[in-house]
């Protein structure tokens, strides 16, 4: 640590000593001393996520294991959390078959279309609007729209529906970085060959932005995956102590299949489980599925990177 | 772009355009999937207005009600709408939250930027973004297993600065339970943390280069550099991070709501609990039937907190549109 700060200190941040004037003496130490508090604040990060994960693995021992994952949850056992778990999956899937389309094809507008006009910069106000809106506020817009204007109650469906408004314009404004990564002179290439805008878009663009668009989808399952509070009044608390994957019936609220039912996801769960604070095993249960949560995050990002890097090397080697 | 529009114009090449070039579909669909956020933000902001309004439409409560601090939905007199305590609420927990966690994110966007080798930065900046998809129910796990308890356990006694000759300057009555402002803000700084240090990294990296080089050039040294020439130069930069810091602080729900305490009254110190708007919708809104005036409440709340994120929006174009302006 000191030998680090001493040579960062030293010789790249100003000439040598016999150039000084005499009084720098003081602006050295100082300069020393903010170097290592800065150092400090980079350990500090380090440590605290460090100590996160520790904590919720010695947290997690004995808690976490392929039947906590597996079965349901029972009153008077540790039991599982298959069925919230299954939950979050289904509105994961669901929330990204809407999110992703739209959020990759506004990509293309704004990366590959949009000028330098009203229109483009009400849109970008509109995308940085919602990014600003608390999660909690997006829930209540769906407990108006889809709960009771629409009578639907509390759906996984209107649950997924208030998540890809939320989580739209970082699928957006992902994707639009992803395409203008891609170098200018592929796109004047193909447009000199006679190619369309469009052929330009699909045959050229997209397929050279694939890995940036493949991080950005992972990125924002990441978000939705854990989010609650959006989904507390579009889908609803509560599951059923079990679900029977035998019924493909989608119109029957019964069904694990169908859209058209309430559900709590794994964070909602979580949520659920401590305000209502009931049952012996509340803290071994809630540690465990903060656990998964957490290594979900983990699989995540660290997938997301290897993903983007590894066909980023694959498309560039080709 | 301009050589291609302008070989286009010779025309004599190129086949007339066809339908399907005229009409071009793709354009129209890529824009109405752009255009769709504007719809969102419409609806979104319209709902919320006209629910947020019935409080004073429709149960005829006066806008300067909404400013006392008395809040009794079930009062025997008439029920008290008084949201000042969840205003103040947010207010003070946001302000702490960020009193403490500016300092820390912007001497660590610092850090990134100016002083840490590649290999530090390949750690430090993933760590971030773990940071930034953890859960906000599990931070407020976190706040209730760890902090809470911790802060219950260290502090329980009247909390006094003592001065030698001058004696007691300062006392605070101790936590009772943990559950208070002072853990809704640490456990908001955490949060925000990642926001406002990215942001404010982006300001610091935006500082061309020439400018550093000089200034060492001159005979600084590297924190001189950074106190009279990056922190200046950058200031709209982290002033943007710090606003949307403290929007995502003020809009944050679950783990607030999991570790302040939730007494609907002004607090009289850090070590009290407290609430916000976010958490009494979060508790009452299951608890209430859609048209009575209690929830009629909440949805003012709601409007409040719309309110509040539009005009960071507004402000953070306006700090952005000094700066390109200068």
């Amino acid at each position: 640590m000191t030998a680090t700060a001493g040579r960062t200190v030293g010789r790249p941040s100003g000439p040598k000593p016999g150039l000084r004037r005499k009084n720098s003496g003081g602006s050295i130490l100082a300069d020393r001393a903010a170097t290592v508090v800065m150092w400090g604040m980079g350990f500090f990060v380090l440590l605290l996520l460090g100590a996160i994960i520790v904590h919720f693995a010695l947290a997690a021992w004995g808690v976490v294991s392929p039947e906590f994952i597996l079965s349901d949850p029972s009153r008077t056992s540790l039991g599982g959390v298959f069925p919230v778990l299954w939950n979050s999956i289904y509105m994961l899937a669901l929330t990204m078959v809407i999110a992703v389309p739209i959020g990759i094809l506004g990509g293309i507008y704004m990366s590959e279309y949009a000028g330098d006009n009203a229109v483009t910069s009400v849109i970008r106000f509109a995308e940085e609007a919602i990014s600003s809106v608390p999660s909690i506020v997006v829930g209540l817009f769906g407990l108006i729209l889809f709960v009771d204007d629409f009578h639907w109650g509390f759906t996984i469906l209107g649950g997924a529906l208030a998540l890809t408004f939320f989580n739209l314009p970082l699928m957006t404004r992902l994707s639009e970085q992803a395409l203008r990564a891609v170098p200018q002179e592929e796109r004047s290439a193909s447009l000199a060959l006679g190619a369309t805008k469009w052929q330009t878009i699909h045959h050229v663009v997209l397929p050279l932005a694939i890995p940036g668009l493949i991080t950005s989808v992972i990125l924002t399952a990441g978000r939705v995956f854990g989010e609650a509070a959006v989904l507390l009044f579009t889908a609803g608390v509560g599951t059923p102590a079990h679900y029977n994957f035998a019924n493909l019936d989608l119109t029957n609220p019964a069904s694990p299949w169908s859209p058209f039912r309430s559900g709590s996801t794994l964070s909602v769960y979580i949520y659920e489980l401590n305000s209502e604070g009931l049952g012996v095993f509340k803290n071994q249960i809630v540690d465990g599925s903060a656990a998964i949560l957490i290594s979900m995050v983990l699989i995540f990002n660290l997938g997301a990177r290897l993903i983007g890097r590894v066909l980023s090397r694959r498309l560039t080697a080709a | 772009m301009a050589q291609l529009t302008s070989a286009h114009r010779l025309g004599g090449l190129r086949a007339k355009p066809s339908l399907a070039e005229r009409v071009d579909l793709p354009r129209r669909v890529v824009f109405v999937a752009a255009a769709s956020m504007i719809a969102i933000v419409v609806l979104l902001l319209t709902f919320i207005a006209w629910q947020g309004i019935q409080l004073f439409v429709k149960d005829g409560v006066s806008i300067g009600e909404i400013f006392s601090s008395r809040w009794d939905p079930l009062a025997n007199g008439g029920p008290q709408f008084g949201l000042l305590p969840f205003i103040a609420g947010t207010i003070f927990v946001t302000a702490v939250a960020l009193l403490i966690s500016t300092p820390l994110s912007v001497g660590l966007a610092l850090f990134l930027s100016e002083v840490a080798p590649d290999w530090a930065k390949a750690i430090v900046q993933p760590a971030l973004e773990i940071f930034v998809g953890i859960p906000s129910v599990v931070w407020g796990w976190l706040g209730i297993t760890v902090l809470v308890p911790f802060l219950a356990d260290t502090f329980n006694g009247q909390i006094a600065i003592t001065l030698p000759i001058v004696g007691r300057v300062f006392t605070m009555p101790g936590f009772l339970t943990g559950f208070s402002w002072l853990a809704g803000s640490l456990v908001l700084s955490v949060m925000v943390l990642p926001t406002i240090t990215s942001v404010s990294y982006d300001a610091f990296r935006a500082v061309p280069q020439e400018l550093r080089t000089g200034s060492l050039a001159l005979g600084t040294t590297r924190w001189q550099t950074i106190r009279h020439l990056l922190i200046p130069s950058a200031l709209s930069g982290v002033l943007t991070a710090v606003v949307l810091g403290m929007t995502r602080a003020a809009g944050e729900a679950l783990a607030v709501q999991m570790v302040i305490g939730n007494s609907p009254t002004l607090p009289a110190a850090i070590t009290q609990p407290v609430t916000t708007l976010t958490s009494q919708i979060t508790l009452d809104m299951g608890n209430t039937v859609f048209g009575e005036p209690w929830q009629d409440a909440l949805w003012t709340m709601s409007l409040i907190l719309l309110v509040i994120s539009v005009t960071s929006v507004v402000l953070v174009r306006l700090i952005n549109k000094r700066r390109m302006g200068s």
